[in-house]
């Protein structure tokens, strides 16, 4: 026997080539992944995340407060979604996630420039994701410089001049020493829960159907309903247990604060355990093999890594990227855990994050039972 | 139930398409209750498909009629309830304990006295010993041996039985049969799939189909008779090298080895004699009439489709 043939070599290569033909899902995935990627990374991660929503609460009767807001959404950095009278509400705005600054300008800005004074403009912006708001705040910071520039005429020509007309204070809510952490260890509770029990359950009825034992199943007198419902409670139970152990962690060893309520945390969490799980059922009636079902668990981890403001800051997305992350599951539930944890945010809060889960959960549990055949054709 | 003289299974032109191939087409079967019946034919030609559609496991494209007296199209849950179906390939969970399984089935069944029913089961599979081992571990022949017996858990009035017997030695083979002769005494139908021609004579009826119509039916005696085939058997000497010439001389329509043998059939006694004849003088060769076999028959009719 010759010690290298390449007709044997060429034997081999071509059963390889066949079979990959016949795996489309795998040359989807070789292909789509890749695309998948430059898309999300070339198009819609943005890492210096402009048009955050923001609020002013301004109370200035004078020109100078306009000159203010209007040098704000030139900016480009400040999407201005509410302009309000009420530091309070706006702060409401902020507490809810509804925005990521509120911009207050204090009553008698205009006048106390013109008197000579320097008056302060207070930002208060959501740190609970760092990132997010970083490169906005410079930005914010370098307005005392200029915002005013074109208004300072006259008797108040001298002012360009010498030290900024007013000041600027930054105030970092919810996470004042920008701690990373703080963001990041909550969001890996709800990215483990994606990755874990979407991929876990996606192989329930597959493995049924690869091992055979689907077809007995099949012929016994049971619904699908109680199949599925038999098939993911036990995933509840280890969804649960990976909860506490990544809740714990984050208490314990990365002094994750923990503001709002545990039990309102839990409900939240319950809901979000079930969505993936039923995501994972469909996909499994779907699948034809368990390699297929990972797959297919993988199409969904990757958009939800990415587009759900885990990774990158949501707001700094563009618009089809951020159509995409609102029917995530895992874009709601990192606003309700890191808005429970580190906001202290309570049930009419987290309500606006919640409703999508819920009917995320019944949507995909719906398509899972209607693609549930109780026959084999 | 409907039928006065009750059959178990009365349907009529089942029809089941997959994509552009029409593997079963306007199969009728009547069975009556107590009784077994064999249902033959080659690899693909629809018997799988068939059992399939009679326990609701698929859709029939076309065609109607009961089972149990419960409607194929419209109660195949009830029809699950009271079949017990047996699939080709061992399809219980292996990394279940024995035991396991069986409580599985008769939970999923809501039987009574649950626990009494597994016990006597396994005191009867002689398994009680074994009830904790994974049902993977188990050989061939008992599984097969536990399959049967996890589809009898819920007191099944039909059984349909997939090639319940592929792959397993002759002595589970006989002891199987025992058994479903002993459930068949107990008034229990069973429609069995087979290729085994020993396993086919042991049934009231057979059905043989191919390419998805039924072409034979009836007692084995019926079925050979049927066939108006007659069977010359040669033997002794050098019979190995006749096949190849006889099969092409005129008046043999098939010829086939049985063992040692060679089986020369052809529905034309005289033109039959006529090809055998040079072979009668030869010494060492032993030349005899003989009632053809089932698969002699059977081995006709494919050729013959073909």
């Amino acid at each position: 026997m010759k010690r290298f043939s390449f007709l044997r070599l060429f034997s081999m290569l071509m059963k390889e080539f066949i079979q990959m033909r016949r795996d489309p899902l795998t040359f989807a995935m070789m292909v789509g992944v890749p695309l998948m990627q430059l898309m999300l990374f070339g198009y819609a991660i943005n890492l210096n995340p402009k048009n955050l929503p923001t609020a002013i609460a301004i109370d200035d009767p004078g020109p100078f407060g306009r000159s203010i807001v209007a040098a704000l959404a030139n900016s480009s950095y400040f999407r201005i979604v509410e302009e309000t009278n009420s530091p309070a509400h706006a702060r409401e705005l902020l507490q809810k996630g509804d925005v990521t600054f509120v911009v207050e300008i204090p009553v008698n800005f205009t006048r106390d420039i013109v008197r000579g004074s320097s008056p302060s403009i207070v930002i208060e912006s959501d740190a609970t994701d760092p990132s997010a708001g970083a490169y906005a705040l410079a930005a914010f910071n370098g307005l005392s410089q200029t915002a005013l520039r074109d208004d300072l005429k006259g008797p108040l020509a001298g002012r360009v001049q010498g030290p900024p007309p007013f000041q600027t204070v930054s105030h970092l809510l919810y996470n004042p020493e920008s701690n990373t952490q703080y963001n990041i260890v909550p969001g890996l509770l709800g990215v483990i829960l994606t990755m874990t029990m979407t991929l876990i359950t996606s192989m329930a009825v597959t493995r049924e159907r690869e091992r055979g034992t689907y077809e007995n199943l099949l012929a016994m007198p049971a619904t699908p309903i109680e199949v599925m419902i038999g098939k993911i409670t036990p995933y509840i139970f280890m969804g649960a247990v990976q909860v506490t152990l990544v809740l714990l962690a984050a208490y314990f060893i990365f002094q994750v604060p923990m503001w709002g309520s545990l039990t309102l945390l839990s409900v939240g969490i319950t809901f979000f355990i079930i969505a993936n799980l039923a995501v994972g059922y469909t996909f499994s009636t779907i699948a034809e093999s368990q390699l297929q079902a990972m797959q297919m668990s993988f199409f969904f981890f990757l958009p939800s890594l990415m587009l759900s403001g885990f990774m990158f800051p949501f707001d700094g997305m563009p618009e089809w990227a951020q159509a995409i992350g609102q029917v995530l599951p895992l874009t709601h539930f990192l606003r309700i855990v890191r808005g429970i944890l580190l906001k202290g945010n309570g049930f009419a809060e987290i309500w606006p994050q919640l409703w999508p889960l819920i009917l995320f959960m019944f949507a995909a549990g719906a398509v899972a039972m209607a693609r549930f055949r109780r026959t084999l054709d | 139930m409907t039928s006065p003289d009750t059959l178990a299974i009365d349907v009529h032109g089942l029809k089941k398409q997959f994509g552009s191939k029409l593997a079963v087409d306007g199969v009728d079967i009547a069975v009556p209750e107590g009784e077994v019946w064999g249902f033959l034919g080659p690899n693909g030609s629809g018997k799988t498909t068939t059992i399939r559609m009679l326990c609701g496991l698929l859709r029939a494209d076309a065609g109607e009629g009961t089972c149990l007296g419960y409607d194929l199209r419209t109660q195949a849950e009830q029809i699950k309830r009271e079949v017990g179906y047996m699939t080709q390939r061992f399809s219980f969970w292996e990394d279940l304990s024995i035991r396991e399984n069986l409580e599985f089935v008769a939970r999923v069944y809501e039987l009574s006295d649950r626990k009494a029913k597994v016990d006597a089961t396994l005191e009867r599979l002689g398994l009680v010993q074994r009830q904790n081992q994974l049902a993977g571990e188990l050989s061939g022949g008992w599984k097969q041996r536990m399959a049967l017996a996890s589809c009898m858990l819920h007191s099944p009035k039909l059984l349909l039985l997939d090639e319940p017997t592929a792959g397993v030695d002759p002595k589970a083979r006989r002891d199987f049969w025992e058994e479903i002769h002993t459930l068949s005494e107990a008034g229990i139908t069973v429609l069995v799939s087979t290729h085994y021609m020993d396993e086919a004579e042991r049934c009231d009826r057979i059905v043989y189909i191919l390419n998805g119509h039924v072409i034979a039916r009836g007692t084995v005696g019926e079925v050979i008779e049927q066939s108006q085939l007659i069977t010359f058997v040669i033997e002794g000497e050098g019979v190995r090298r006749l096949i190849g010439q006889l099969s092409r001389t005129p008046g043999v329509e098939h010829a086939a080895f049985f063992g040692a043998a060679l089986h020369v059939s052809g529905r034309d006694r005289a033109r039959l004699e006529r090809a055998i004849a040079p072979l009668r003088g030869q010494s060492g060769l032993k030349v005899s009439e003989q009632q053809p076999s089932l698969e002699d028959v059977f081995i006709h009719l494919q050729e013959q489709a073909q």
